[in-house]
Formats: C-alpha cells, sequence, structure tokens
C-alpha cells in the first residue's frame, strides 16, 4: 500500500491548519457565508439537515487497520459512534460540530488521510475498482494510476474552481467493477498492439439529471502521457463547460452540445501545446508508485479448514456462496462484507464494527482493506484456510449477512434523512425491501439483483444504472418514487428505461414485489438473472406487472 | 386572484452546531420549530427574515418553512422536508428526537 | 481606490492612470507597451501576434467561484507571455496562492475586499513557494520564466 512521503505529510497538516484559519476567518467576518462555503466543501464538509457532514476521502476505496481503527474512534469521539460507506468509496460522519473539524482532520493526518476534495466544484477522490490487486481478472493494478491522479489534482491551481465536480475513475480489468462509463473520465488500462501500457480513455458519463454513458475520446493513450492528456481534458473543459445552469455545467452536457467529435479535436489541440511544455513525469516516480502497490506475499500452504467448515457449517456456506470472489491466488478468496444487514441502514457500520473489521484485516487479511462504491467493505486477501475464523469474527460483530450481490444488497443514498439536497427518503425504502424479501425468504432463488435508490435526481444512490432502479421525487406534498428498468453499471453499462408514473412509498413494495414475480414466472430457467431475462423480454411484460391496472384497461 | 398568504415560520442551521434552529417572538433561535413565531401576514414576514438574515455571525442564511398551527396552538411544519428536519432521520433515533426523549 | 496585492503585501496600483484597452483597440494601437483587458473567456490564439508588444494584462474574475482566469493565465505563460499578469474582481485571500501558481503576479482587489480581508490574511501562510503537487510531479516541465 502507498504510505505518505514527507511532502504527503506536510501538505495534508498545512492543509489542516488552512482550514482551522478558515474556520476562524467565516467567525470572525473575514469570509462570508457564500464565500466559506466552497472551501468548506473543498475539505469535505457539507451542511445538511440536522448537522454538518464530513466526508472522508478513502482514496481508490484503499486502506488498513490503523486507519479503519481510527475511523472508529473519530466516530466514537465526535460522532455518535458510527459512520456511513458511500458509492463515491469515502465514509462520511453525520454529526460533526464545525468547531470540532479541524480537530478531527487532524487525526485523520495522524493516519496519512483527509477530507480533500471529496466536495466542491473540482477533481473529486478518484475511485478504482475495489477488488484491485486481488482479482484473478485483472489486467494491471489500477492504483498507481488513481493514487497519480490523486496527487496531481489535489490543490492543482487551475482546477479548483470548475464549472461543477469532476470525477475520473480508473479500472485495470476487462470487468468494469468501477463504473467507470458514468464517470466525467473513465481509464481502463490497456496495452497497445507492440505490448506498451496505456488506457482508453472514456469521458462525459455521468448520472444525475441528465445521465449519459461515457464515450471513448482516446482508444490509446500511453502510459507516460498521462497527466498531460487529463489536463488538457480539464483544460477544455474548465474554460468551455457551461457556467449559466448547474444542471448544464457536467462535461457530459459540453460532450453532448459539442460532439464528441469536435470537443475530441479541442482536447487533441491543447494537449499538443500542452506537450510542448511537459517533458513527462519521472520515470522513477512511476515506478515508485507500482511498487508501493505490489501483491503481499501470499501463504500458499493449504490445511483444508475451509472445505470442512462448508460441509458441516449451512451459514458459512451460504456467505461464502454469495460474498466471496475469486482471488489471483487460488489459495485465497476476496470477501465482501456485506454492510447490508436485513432492516439495516445500507452502508453504516457501528464503531466496534470497522474494529472488527480492522482486526480481521491485521491479524488475517495482509492488512488490507477495501470500501466499495457498494456500500460494502472488502478483505481482498483472505487465505481459504482462514475464512472460518475471519466469519467468525464478523459473525460476532453482526457482519456475516450472506447477500452480496442480491435483492437485499441495495445501494441507497441518505436521502431525505440527512440530506440537504433530497426530495424523498431512501433509507427506509431499502429497510423495507431489504425486510420484505428476506420475509418471502425468495432472496436466493431470484438471485444476482442490484436495486440502486437515490433520494433525488442527483442520483448518488446510482438509481440509472441499477437493475431496478428507484428515485425518490416530491409530487403534490408527498413522497412519490419512480421506477427505471434495465440499468446495468458494468462494462455492458445501460441506462435503466422509465417504467411509467411514480408509486407512493405504500404502493412501492408491493409493485416490487409483482414485478420480482414476474421475473421469476418470465425467466427461461433459474440461472437466467433479472436484467438477462429483461434485456430478451424487453420492458412490456414488467410494466405489465407493475401496472396491472393500465393492462386491464387495454383488454 | 391574489394568492392567500401561506402561514411561515423563519429557520436556518446555527453555524457553530449546524442543527436547525426557528426565530421565536423574542428575537431568539430555538430548536423547536413549536417555539417559532408564525408570520401570518407577508410584509412582516419579508421585514423579519431581513432582520434576520443581518445575523451572518451566527448562523448560515435564514429562509421561509411553511408552517400551520397544531391543535395544541403551536406552528408546526406543513413538509415532510421539513417535519423530518424538526425531528431528525427516520432511521436512529438522532437529532431532536432523541433529545426531546433525554429532557 | 484599487488596492494591489503582491507577495510584499498590499499597495498602491502603479498602473493606475493607465487605462487597461480591448483586444480590438490593441491591435490598431502602435504604443509598444500595451496594458490590456481580457475576459475570462477571451480567443487566446487571436492574441499571439500582439503579444510582443503588450507590457500588462489584467483578467478579470466576474465572482470567485469562476475559475476560467485560472486556466486563461497558465494558457497565456505557456504562449510565452512573460509580462505582468493581474486578477482582477471577485478574487479572494483563499485563492491568491492558487492565482499566484498559475501565473498571475498580482490582484486587485476594492476597498471592502481589502478591508474585510487585510492585508495579513493574504500574505500570513500563504507561502505559495513552498511546494505543491504539480511541481514535483511536473518538476522536469520547461517552466516559463518570470
Amino acid at each position: 500500500m502507498y504510505k505518505y512521503s514527507e511532502f504527503d505529510e506536510f501538505f495534508v497538516r498545512r492543509r489542516v491548519e488552512e482550514f482551522r484559519d478558515q474556520v476562524r476567518r467565516r467567525l470572525d467576518g473575514s469570509l462570508t457565508e457564500d464565500e466559506f462555503k466552497p472551501l468548506r466543501l473543498k475539505n469535505g464538509l457539507y451542511l445538511q439537515l440536522h448537522a454538518y457532514m464530513l466526508r472522508v476521502a478513502i482514496p481508490y476505496g484503499t486502506f488498513d487497520s490503523r486507519q479503519m481503527r481510527q475511523l472508529a474512534d473519530i466516530a466514537d469521539k465526535w460522532d455518535k459512534g458510527y459512520g456511513h460507506f458511500t458509492t463515491r468509496q469515502n465514509i462520511q460522519f453525520n454529526w460533526p460540530k464545525l468547531a470540532d473539524v479541524p480537530a478531527i482532520l487532524d487525526a485523520l493526518a495522524d493516519v496519512d488521510m483527509h477530507a480533500i476534495q471529496t466536495s466542491g466544484n473540482c477533481i473529486r477522490n478518484v475511485t478504482a475498482d475495489h477488488f484491485a490487486g486481488a482479482a484473478a481478472d485483472e489486467i494491471a493494478d489500477p492504483r498507481p494510476t488513481a493514487e497519480l491522479l490523486r496527487q496531481w489534482s489535489t490543490d492543482h491551481p487551475e482546477f479548483q474552481y470548475l464549472p461543477r465536480k469532476f470525477k475520473i475513475a480508473v479500472s485495470g480489468s476487462s470487468r468494469d467493477r468501477a463504473v467507470t462509463k458514468a464517470h466525467d473520465i473513465g481509464l481502463r488500462s490497456i496495452r497497445d498492439a507492440g505490448g506498451s501500457p496505456g488506457y482508453e480513455v472514456l469521458i462525459g458519463g455521468g448520472l444525475g439529471r441528465t445521465p449519459m454513458i461515457g464515450a471513448v475520446v482516446r482508444e490509446f493513450l500511453p502510459e507516460s502521457e498521462l497527466l498531460a492528456y487529463v489536463e488538457s481534458i480539464l483544460r477544455v473543459y474548465n474554460l468551455h463547460g457551461r457556467r449559466d445552469n448547474k444542471y448544464k455545467a457536467r462535461l457530459k452536457i459540453l460532450v453532448h452540445e459539442t460532439g464528441i467529435e469536435k470537443l475530441s479535436r479541442e482536447i487533441e489541440a491543447e494537449f499538443a501545446e500542452r506537450k510542448k511544455w511537459f517533458a513527462g513525469v519521472d520515470p522513477e516516480l512511476i515506478e515508485a508508485l507500482k511498487s508501493a502497490f505490489k501483491p503481499p506475499e501470499f501463504n500458499l500452504s493449504r490445511t483444508g479448514a475451509f472445505e470442512r467448515r462448508l460441509e458441516k457449517d449451512s451459514g458459512f456456506r451460504a456467505w461464502a456462496d454469495t460474498n466471496l470472489f475469486e482471488h489471483r491466488c487460488s489459495a485465497y478468496s476476496i470477501a465482501t462484507v456485506s454492510l447490508k444487514p436485513i432492516g439495516g441502514t445500507p452502508g453504516d457500520a457501528s464503531a466496534n464494527q470497522m474494529r472488527a473489521l480492522a482486526d480481521i484485516a491485521e491479524r488475517l487479511g495482509h492488512d488490507e482493506i477495501r470500501a466499495s462504491h457498494e456500500q460494502n467493505i472488502i478483505l481482498p486477501h483472505i487465505r481459504k484456510d482462514d475464512l472460518p475464523e475471519a466469519y467468525d469474527v464478523l459473525a460476532a460483530s453482526g457482519l456475516q449477512t450472506a447477500n452480496f450481490g442480491l435483492v437485499s444488497d441495495i445501494i441507497a443514498c441518505p436521502g431525505m434523512d440527512y440530506c440537504a439536497l433530497a426530495t424523498a427518503r431512501s433509507i427506509p425504502i431499502a429497510q423495507e425491501i431489504s425486510r420484505r424479501f428476506a420475509a418471502l425468504g425468495i432472496e436466493r432463488e431470484i438471485g444476482s439483483m442490484k436495486i440502486k435508490i437515490s433520494g433525488c435526481i442527483n442520483a448518488c444512490g446510482h438509481h440509472h444504472v441499477g437493475h431496478i432502479g428507484i428515485l425518490g421525487l416530491e409530487r403534490a406534498g408527498v413522497e412519490n418514487y419512480q421506477i427505471t428498468l434495465g440499468g446495468d453499471a458494468t462494462e455492458t453499462a445501460a441506462l435503466g428505461d422509465r417504467a411509467g408514473r411514480g408509486f407512493s412509498a405504500d404502493e412501492l413494495i408491493p409493485a416490487l414485489e409483482r414485478l420480482v414475480e414476474a421475473y421469476l414466472r418470465l425467466r427461461d430457467s433459474c440461472r437466467e438473472t433479472f436484467l438477462e431475462a429483461y434485456r430478451r423480454l424487453g420492458p412490456e411484460p414488467f410494466r405489465a406487472a407493475l401496472y396491472p391496472e393500465t393492462g386491464k384497461l387495454a383488454a | 386572484m391574489v394568492k392567500k398568504f401561506t402561514a411561515k415560520v423563519i429557520t436556518t442551521n446555527r453555524l457553530l452546531e449546524g442543527d436547525a434552529v426557528y426565530l421565536t417572538r423574542d428575537g431568539i433561535w430555538s430548536p423547536e420549530f413549536g417555539d417559532a413565531e408564525l408570520f401570518t401576514d407577508p410584509a412582516g414576514a419579508s421585514l423579519a427574515l431581513e432582520t434576520a438574515n443581518r445575523q451572518t455571525l451566527l448562523h448560515v442564511g435564514a429562509y421561509f418553512a411553511d408552517a400551520e398551527t397544531d391543535p395544541s396552538g403551536r406552528p408546526s411544519p406543513t413538509h415532510y422536508r421539513e417535519r423530518l428536519r424538526s425531528m431528525g432521520p427516520s432511521n436512529y433515533c438522532h437529532g431532536k428526537q432523541a433529545e426531546r426523549a433525554n429532557v | 481606490m484599487a488596492v494591489i496585492v503582491r507577495d510584499q503585501g498590499f499597495s498602491k496600483d502603479d498602473l493606475d492612470g493607465r487605462s487597461f484597452i480591448g483586444m480590438e483597440d490593441a491591435e490598431i494601437s502602435e504604443d509598444l507597451s500595451l496594458a490590456i483587458e481580457l475576459p475570462n473567456h477571451a480567443d487566446l490564439p487571436a492574441l499571439k501576434t500582439l503579444l510582443p508588444k503588450i507590457g500588462a494584462i489584467r483578467i478579470n474574475f466576474p465572482n470567485f467561484g469562476d475559475g476560467r482566469g485560472f486556466s486563461i493565465a497558465t494558457k497565456l505563460r505557456h504562449m510565452g507571455y512573460a509580462g505582468r499578469l493581474r486578477a482582477s474582481g471577485h478574487v479572494i485571500a483563499d485563492q491568491y496562492a492558487l492565482a499566484r501558481r498559475s501565473g498571475f503576479d498580482e490582484i486587485e482587489i476594492d476597498d471592502e475586499l481589502a478591508a474585510r480581508q487585510p492585508e495579513n490574511q493574504w500574505i500570513s501562510g500563504k507561502d505559495w513557494k513552498s511546494g505543491s503537487y504539480q511541481d514535483r510531479l511536473l518538476k522536469t516541465e520547461l517552466a516559463p520564466t518570470r
């Protein structure tokens, strides 16, 4: 894992002092609220409905036991004993006080962490495949690239006041687990015909009010030219992105309004100019970043403990069945720890749960932890024969939910229970769906199912790319939920189709039940997933299930 | 047609604490919606909002929230957003609902 | 009266009395040390032939959240412009380091802002030369002189 350099340490401490001073200057009137707001946002601090909210960066989702324990201590000391893992591979604290925030930032700096650029109209925390460095299907570890981009984008003087936020995701596998096609820039590690490393570059993806799938702007970008090229994209965006309407200010709108060919020419022209002044990043620095993410030394021995436990414990078997993923090393597994207990708040972990996860990672997991954009925690390197022991620790902390990828493994933004932008609640909907399908006992029969819920059009809950997406809106003074169908967040990314009129909170769960029943009835075998069935059959039979009254009217 | 003025209270979040507060008849900020002064005429409401927004070091900027009188005669929010804001989240007993329970 | 902020602190405008002219006027002027005013959406390639006879450029920030001026400054420096570069309008003390690092030499602010954010807020702790990620990563860059 990457360890802070002296400069990182110096920079982060200086930034904490700068923010402490900014808080002081807000309190003495030197800064107006309008001026202070973007400054606090660039340090991760929002003001929500009930309190401030601090969004802490977990760059590319990678952290360790020491950092996790510090997050737990922060939750206990300055918050209400828990944290919320988000779809941006960050963690949020919902209850800090403004005056405490500089001290919290200092506590983060103590363990090489920060909250810089987790919000605001700047380049946000760079995200990456949460199975990076562990997945059997990986071509290149995306984290050296993500770390390079983190450093380059941090406090970049040109790009702190962009038209709107700017998100970059990196994937190093043919399987896209980083939703790269829904980011302003999506990077995919590839090699050219001669075997040189580089990237396929996509731009203009994004969800929100006008969802768009990213388009390829460069089929192959040599690795050494990454920063000059990304800088060119950002410069074109900073100068030409719309600033007259915040809903039209993302790069995707510039791509849409200019056209990808024309914009691509503008970027290439800027790139040609940029390269005159750019001698490339020091290759030694690139190598140092790569070696920082070298895989740990794996213990290849087997004792058979894994198989013995599988045989005698159905609970463990169920967990192993859903929550494990193939590791590059056959003696190991990637374990997903579900933060979606039945009826719980998606993504929340108590301080004690964080400590349990830290203990497992330290003792059994080469001290590596990942936060996934699906709001779960990943233990990327657990030896198969240590899984029974890890599972027992998880179970003792209520973290053994065996539902990864199932209907109750729901992504949900905080919604109007916390968020000042929300138009409806998300969490109670997620809780109810999870309880209802657990009570029906058909989760495993349904199989792979991604339900994603957003409490407003900004789509933090990624509803457009859920197999079933749910968008909470206000209609005539009450909460109303629109359903989209057939979305996909992977390498076969697709935006869901809106099914029809929205549902009230009371109508929603029965409607989803009808939808799932229809799928179970219509699928051609128990191996055909909901998404596959939807792609084969089209929306009509599913719409008919959602809106039985229209079927009757037509008949 | 003159649109009927909906009764309002003035609310904001405190700068230091971040919690939601409501302007009372005495001109102080209370954490309870029910303590707020209910404005029923537009001119009085606008004037009070203007005055409140001069206190730039106390809060982050005040705004109107629609309200009605509850059976006990105290103002209560008409919109679910302000209702949630005046209580706390629905997934945990945190925020104002917890503070009330602790009194 | 405008206040000029430089690394040394606040000062009076030594270009006061000189008028900053627009690009169209600059094209026909025979002055060999022009002071020109650029909007933050200026077409820079059109400026290229004029650069040798420009001594000062002022770029307006309509509000501090509009960061186009930072890219304009960077591009001007990349085009080889080595004269004075001034940001004016709504730029706050917290942006001083960004402005200097993007290629500006100085910032012109009004009296109200100068009173609200006095000199020490602009210079204290704003050691913009003390190092940045960009300097470290792009240190092989052929930085234009100024």
